[in-house]
């Protein structure tokens, strides 16, 4: 079995996923003969042509508007945006189309469509490039979305949402594409939509996590006897293994990288107390950016969730 | 160096029926005496249906909506050159299509009540649903006229919006893809000169719509959208050229719309008596008829009849509509999604 990176696992699920089935087609910018910016379709231009991998113009509401309709009319497209912030100009064809169109034409009309996009700052780059707004498109029934932490789970997941009969959002963590490698199997096989995953068993906390976030949990929780639980899918999200978890260990904290205010940690917490609070301990803990916009380079470290920001709330939980 | 001319435009305009009734007999569409019959028969069905939901809802019976009065020419003339493998993407102002290309008439009022199962396009049409979101539905038609084009259909995409679209970053977006890729879809503009209460020369500093299409590197024409022949030859044209391979057109119907925005506007607000009128003297049925009873084809008599048998068939759609069960609560969930999240599941069942 390979070592691979996040990019690599990416591009397999791909090139696989559209040497199995002729519908699968991918269009965005910059993806044919450059492979995209950050190289994930690299190489499938050369193996599956310009019909398959298209180079659009810049044109972000086109690119997710059109993927409506091919996916309406029978094809299995896949758009990629360059980087998250700039999904807002397709954000009325994915919210007000692809999240409805099941619903409008009473299933006449389907829209299996992925669009995939980098998120999560850490990157050094400029403006708009290190969004993570993922709790916007989570208010929007219909849509799935879908956050891969690592290698392993970004091919298996990608392969699921490739073959998801409704419209999915995958946001794949940038700062994540190149530093982890994992054992990712060559061919089939598939993480399950609407699951969550025990990256790490525990009893005395449950630390709420997914995507870019991920892997700091796992450096924070070292020393403690903390489950963490990787949501990989924010909606539908799973609730059986986040509460079951909670009825374990009675004490939650919940990390993202987005602002804190209506992040998806308050649909988190605001479930636990709906469901759970007889099993708490102590209040449920949010380590989240602040409710300001997402700085630049220079201002990231303190912006983005710490190592000791999440063990400061580990130990204040753990008081309890 | 001297400045030189780098190109130079010319934009067409097509107009084969006057106001009298008369027509260019070098242009008319070769349509069989059947053929008028049926176009004729088309158009006042589709301004019987306009009536009676107009008065429907002032009756309390229908929701809000959008009359077609005026654009009958426009929306049968078109919907009249393409098949029922075309893929057809409407705004919200397109009922005279529907019903041309046989949508079930209690389902388009059955939508207008807010019972949406009436969008429910039936399998033999490939109707997208209503758009309410201007423009938002032109680069989805760009995208299916992609997926004909890679499965090699024999079939091309239309798609219907307004002139107040044409102000729209997906109006652009849309046609530049189009012609990046000479995809096989034609666009439809209705031209009703009014988006709202904003007139033609509150949309654009543009001497036509027709020509924004030179901007994107294909053919942008105007026609007389009150004349049903000029209408029906342009899109057929264009449909013909499309399903060629040689992409996509951009056809504007310069039309009028003669009755409100919706029936929650009053556009005597804003517009002049004595534009209302001049436009009703250029009556898209009033000049078909004039030329059907010059060709022997038409009497008086014939008038009542077609909206006779018109509004039968819709008063039939309307008893049908009214006797539909309401739709249960589990409606709004059960096409959703191919499968439901689990708190979706729950919420299904009242929990």
């Amino acid at each position: 079995m390979a070592q691979l990176n996040m990019v690599q696992a990416i591009n397999q699920a791909l090139a696989e996923e559209m040497a199995r089935d002729q519908r699968v087609v991918l269009l965005g910018e910059d993806i044919g003969r450059d492979g995209g910016v950050f190289r994930v379709t690299e190489g499938l231009f050369g193996r599956f042509g310009a019909e398959r991998v298209i180079d659009t113009p810049l044109s972000e509401s086109a690119i997710v508007g059109a993927a409506v309709g091919m996916a309406a009319c029978g094809l299995r497209p896949v758009a990629e945006i360059q980087f998250m912030g700039f999904t807002y100009s397709g954000f009325e064809q994915l919210v007000a189309h692809a999240a409805r169109l099941r619903t409008r034409s009473r299933g006449r009309f389907g829209c299996p469509l992925v669009l995939r996009t980098p998120y999560g700052g850490g990157i050094k780059a400029p403006e708009l490039h290190e969004e993570s707004t993922e709790a916007l498109f989570c208010q929007s029934p219909g849509l799935k979305v879908v956050v891969p932490s690592g290698p392993y789970t970004a091919k298996g997941l990608l392969l699921s949402a490739l073959r998801d009969p409704d419209p999915v959002l995958f946001l794949e963590p940038t700062r994540l594409y190149r530093m982890l490698r994992e054992e990712v199997p060559e061919g089939e096989y598939t993480v399950e939509l609407g699951r969550a995953r025990v990256a790490r068993a525990g009893t005395q906390v449950t630390v709420l996590a997914w995507g870019s976030m991920l892997e700091r949990v796992l450096k924070a929780v070292a020393n403690y006897d903390a489950e963490v639980i990787d949501l990989l899918t924010l909606n539908p999200f799973d609730a059986e293994t986040v509460l079951a978890s909670v009825a374990k260990t009675g004490r939650v904290v919940i990390v993202h990288e987005a602002a804190k205010t209506a992040g998806f940690g308050a649909e988190l917490a605001a479930t636990i107390a709906e469901e759970a609070i007889l099993h708490l301990r102590g209040p449920v803990l949010r380590v989240a950016a602040p409710d300001v916009p997402v700085p630049l380079a220079r201002l990231m470290d303190h912006y983005l969730p710490s190592i000791e920001q999440v063990k400061a709330a580990l130990d204040e939980v753990l008081r309890y | 160096m001297p400045e030189e001319i780098l190109a130079s435009f010319q934009v067409r305009r097509l107009s084969i029926l006057d106001e009298q009734g008369h027509a260019d007999p070098e242009l008319l569409p070769g349509l069989s005496d059947d053929e008028l019959l049926r176009l004729y028969r088309a158009m006042v069905l589709a301004r019987t249906f306009d009536e009676r939901a107009v008065a429907l809802q002032r009756e309390g019976r229908l929701g809000t909506y959008p009359p077609i009065m005026g654009q009958e020419a426009a929306q049968v003339g078109s919907a009249l050159a393409l098949t029922p493998a075309d893929w057809v993407f409407p705004s919200f102002r397109e009922m005279g299509v529907h019903l041309t290309l046989g949508y079930p008439a209690v389902q388009l009022l059955q939508y207008w009540t807010g019972d949406e199962r009436g969008q429910k396009t039936p399998e033999n049409l490939n109707i997208f649903p209503f758009c309410v979101a201007v423009a938002s539905q032109i680069p989805q038609a760009v995208g299916a006229s992609f997926a004909l084009k890679y499965r090699r259909d024999p079939g091309a995409v239309a798609v219907y919006f307004g002139d107040g679209a044409t102000s729209k970053g997906d109006f652009h977006e849309g046609l530049n893809m189009a012609g990046v890729f000479r995809l096989p879809v034609v666009f439809i503009c209705q031209n009703n000169q009014w988006a709202i209460s904003v007139p033609l020369k509150g949309q654009t500093a543009a001497q036509t719509l027709a020509q924004k299409a030179i901007g994107y590197g294909f053919e942008g024409i105007q026609v007389d959208g009150n004349d049903v022949f000029a209408v029906y030859r342009a899109t057929r044209e264009a449909l013909e050229k499309a399903r060629s391979g040689a992409g996509p057109t951009f056809i504007e119907c310069l039309t009028y719309r003669m009755a409100d925005h919706t029936t929650a506007d009053d556009a005597a607000r804003y517009r002049s008596p004595e534009e209302v009128a001049l436009w009703r003297r250029r009556d898209p049925i009033l000049r078909l008829e004039r030329y059907l009873a010059g060709r022997g084809l038409w009497v008086e008599a014939d008038a009542a009849q077609a909206r006779e048998a018109a509004g039968e068939l819709v008063d039939a759609a309307v008893r049908e509509m009214e006797a539909l069960p309401a739709p249960a609560k589990e409606e709004m969930f059960d096409t959703m999604l191919a499968s439901l999240g689990p708190r979706q599941a729950g919420q299904r069942k009242g929990r």
